[in-house]
């Protein structure tokens, strides 16, 4: 139970986040897209900065999870075009919706119907793309 | 009132969402939680795919509970201010049409009841959520997972997906929005 609280609260403040922060607004990522402010990228970039030293620091200093056993990092298979292809079909609807995946969570609480059928949406390509995945290049 | 978190703070603090999934065992993704909801729906009879054992990943639905619950304690209680926008950029959506830009969080234009209504506006919504599932599960991870947990380990392949997101944003804003909209 205590886990699951600890999940629970990580994804809470999250959400939070993603909402104040204004990752989560369309508006953001129209104005990412058309490289007028630097705000979306100065997010993604220095959590990536923060994200690769604390990566280090876990390799270099061999941290523990919180249980006490090692944690893995486990590295992304081997391949291009299953990466860049899906990464282009990702940008396309991330450019459209204005959210990726956790934006589009925590819109969910804005109550609007529209977040709802994003959503739906997302759940039908995600199992579109398992029906076709063995027709398709990677 | 809160917002805008700077983006010296929200980077940092995202960064540490992700190494404290990482000392509880697990990693930072978001997306993968749309394939364990269809293995859940029973997706596995149409594909081995979704053969998974979902219960493997109800740490992630618990996570991914906290972040809605996150976004309706943002939205509901600390009433969040609309963002405020580029100029340049807020011109360029008036003549979109746009008009909601400055005034509310996400565009009325797209995302209104009345909109969805529309056939245009729903086939809008729901490409456009397709395309985000499709294209995250094809790349094997999001905006968390490539770009955040996957650069921030050196991972070559996170690097491929995250020039393919920007490619396809930039296409989908430069090109495919003025026969859209």
């Amino acid at each position: 139970m205590k886990k699951y609280i600890a999940f629970f609260s990580v994804g809470f403040v999250f959400g939070i986040l993603l909402i104040i922060s204004e990752v989560a607004s369309w508006f953001r990522i129209f104005e990412m897209f058309q490289f007028k402010s630097f705000h979306m990228y100065g997010v993604i970039g220095s959590a990536v900065i923060v994200g690769i030293a604390l990566v280090q620091l876990i390799k270099q200093k061999e941290i523990k999870t919180f249980n006490g056993k090692p944690i893995q990092v486990k590295d992304k298979d081997k391949g291009f075009t299953n990466y860049f292809v899906g990464g282009i079909i990702f940008g396309f609807g991330w450019a459209l919706a204005g959210a990726c995946p956790g934006p589009m969570y925590a819109l969910l609480g804005t109550g609007y119907i529209s977040i709802f059928i994003l959503l739906l949406g997302a759940i039908l390509g995600t199992f579109v793309y398992g029906v076709l995945k063995s027709k398709l290049p990677h | 009132m809160l917002n805008p978190l700077p983006w010296f703070i929200a980077g940092p603090l995202i960064a540490i969402i992700m190494f404290l999934l990482l000392r509880l065992g697990k990693t930072f993704g978001m997306s993968s939680n749309l394939r364990t909801i269809c293995s859940m729906s029973g997706a596995g009879r149409f594909s081995s795919f979704f053969c998974t054992n979902w219960r493997d990943n109800i740490w992630s639905l618990v996570v991914l509970l906290g972040v809605i619950s996150g976004g309706i304690f943002a939205f509901q209680v600390l009433k969040v201010d609309p963002p405020q926008i580029n100029e340049d950029v807020v011109n360029q959506l008036n003549a979109y049409g746009f008009d909601s830009v400055n005034s509310s969080y996400f565009p009325a234009e797209l995302f209104s009841l009345d909109q969805l209504l529309t056939v245009k506006g729903f086939a809008i919504i729901l490409i456009a959520g397709f395309l985000v599932g499709f294209g995250a599960r094809y790349a094997g991870g999001c905006t968390s997972g490539h770009a955040i947990m996957g650069l921030s380990n050196l991972q070559r392949p996170s690097l491929f997906s995250v020039i393919g997101f920007f490619i396809g944003g930039l296409v989908m804003v430069h090109l495919i929005f003025p026969l859209i909209f």
